[in-house]
């Protein structure tokens, strides 16, 4: 069968070499959801540092109904703009080419980013496991990044397959903890009701709130690459919403289950700072299988984030070189493997470097500010997308409801996150706003002169209104 | 034990990233640049979807 595939593609496309159509709604999930769960291992607890317990539970929530519109705008506009880039092809095509470089790189800085927080994290954990004196994390940084290299090297379908085992692994260990803790009783393990009480549940009171959410975008952060699959999907219009919104659906129930476990075994204080929420509960509950299960979880679950991420970031990349807005170099395919092979390689020293000079924390943060700075896109660029192309005109996979609210309520709460990372991150904020208002100045003045004007926008949509 | 293993990570990565690096002078030397970069977006959408309403 998948013989046959190759030759059928390779027929369509004579002497040109593409990226190969091979992935189903399972491996749009595995990667939506692989890149996304580690944000229950580590990262969203730091939210109940900011605000309390209950507070982490609110951005839970706020932040659910976020990222659902994130879901929702996402599979829409790419059940009809199926092409590798994702949101970047979305830009190109929908407000033009200055955006779409911008969203290119938002996308390359938020994927390779949390790639780099990824190999960090899982090099500290197994050095926490350890405990020896002299060791590192350095070679287990090294080992992750390179290995998952040399996977997304070789083939997008054994990448997403190993993604699909390993992420249902890090799920179900999440499950078999909430089951295995009585969650129906308080009291035998759980101690909700004395660690969260009416006292301590906000301690700092509503701006506390406010300033939880810049963690509380680690329980869903990166369900939107799944739309980076696009190319490789064998049915776009089919496989992105259902395996994006089925995705959101199982982050949604991971990240309650993951909540009420951990808030009941551990004071706000402590949960806050730790870097290991689902690992430390693990060992609360006293069961050595359950440590051991939670830890295995953590490192699988940081593992399936950096594979995706770096099957994202690449696209991406790819992207840019294909339209010329970076050299064509960028955009070879590898004629065997059918991956974009160079600019997997050229992003593998560029994530060594930062995972071995930046501290965790700041990797953290421009991760976040770039995917913010992307769902800020997303609301203005549903708005457009509905006005240009309305329903009726163009042949969409999926029809999201409630327009243009889910586009209202994710600008506003992109707004709030954006206040909340000022409070927290100002500098970088700044700083990460200059950098793209120079990189957009270059692009503007130097480098949209090497861009084929005509060639960039494939769609065979017909002229948008007003136009 | 966690000694032998952080070893074992650089080699697997040195070794990896040799092959990466030899196979991609390999292929760079067999096939033309024009053939390489000829992925072309959504030519698949164009063929086989019209966006018929």
């Amino acid at each position: 069968m998948a013989v046959a595939a190759e030759t059928i593609i390779t027929a369509i496309h004579g002497d040109r070499v593409s990226l190969l159509r091979v992935l189903g709604p399972a491996h749009v999930w595995a990667l939506g959801v692989g890149i996304v769960l580690v944000g229950e291992f580590t990262g969203w607890n730091f939210s109940a540092d900011k605000g309390g317990a209950l507070a982490a539970l609110i951005v839970c929530w706020v932040v659910g109904l976020l990222y659902t519109s994130v879901a929702m705008i996402d599979s829409e506009v790419t059940s009809t703009v199926a092409a590798a880039g994702g949101q970047y092809a979305q830009a190109k095509h929908i407000v033009g080419p200055l955006m779409a470089f911008n969203v290119a790189l938002f996308l390359v800085f938020a994927y390779t980013m949390l790639e780099v927080s990824d190999a960090i994290l899982l090099g500290d954990t197994i050095v926490a496991k350890a405990g020896v004196e002299g060791l590192t994390h350095n070679s287990f940084i090294a080992a992750t990044i390179v290995v998952l290299a040399w996977l997304n090297y070789r083939g997008v379908l054994m990448t997403l397959n190993v993604n699909f085992v390993i992420t249902a692994i890090a799920y179900v260990s999440i499950v078999i903890l909430f089951f295995s803790v009585s969650p129906w009783t308080q009291g035998a393990v759980l101690k909700l009701n004395e660690l969260v009480t009416p006292g301590n549940a906000l301690p700092y009171g509503w701006i506390g709130v406010i300033a939880a959410f810049q963690f509380g975008i680690w329980y869903y952060l990166g369900i939107e690459g799944t739309t980076q699959a696009a190319e490789e999907v064998r049915s776009p219009a089919r496989s992105l919403p259902y395996g994006t919104m089925a995705g959101m659906i199982t982050l949604l129930i991971a990240a309650a289950m993951t909540w009420y476990v951990c808030a009941s075994l551990m004071p706000w204080e402590y949960l806050g700072i730790t870097y290991y929420p689902l690992w430390d509960a693990g060992k609360l509950t006293g069961s050595p299988l359950l440590e051991n299960l939670l830890f295995i979880a953590t490192l699988l679950a940081a593992l399936a984030s950096a594979n995706g991420c770096i099957n994202d970031a690449a696209r991406a990349w790819f992207s840019l070189g294909r339209d010329r807005y970076l050299p064509t170099w960028f955009s070879a395919v590898h004629p065997k493997y059918r991956t974009p092979y160079r600019s997997i390689l050229f992003l593998l020293p560029i994530a060594l470097a930062f995972a071995f000079i930046a501290d965790l924390n700041q990797a953290i943060t421009f991760s976040i500010l770039s995917g913010v700075l992307q769902y800020t896109f997303m609301s203005i660029n549903i708005m457009m997308f509905r006005k240009k192309w309305p329903l009726g005109t163009i042949r969409r996979g999926y029809t999201h409801p409630f327009h243009p609210l889910p586009a209202i309520v994710l600008f506003c709460l992109c707004v709030v996150t954006f206040f909340a990372i000022f409070l927290g991150f100002g500098s970088q904020l700044i700083a990460m706003t200059i950098f793209y208002f120079l990189i957009s100045l270059w692009f503007h003045f130097y480098r949209y002169r090497y861009v084929r004007r005509g060639d960039q926008f494939t769609m065979p949509w017909p002229k948008p209104q007003g136009y | 034990m966690w000694m032998a293993l952080s070893y074992a990570c650089w080699g697997i990565s040195v070794v990896l990233a040799l092959w990466m690096l030899y196979d991609w002078f390999k292929i760079d030397t067999t096939y033309s640049e024009e053939m390489l970069t000829s992925s072309r977006e959504g030519e698949l959408e164009a063929v086989s979807e019209k966006h018929r309403v």
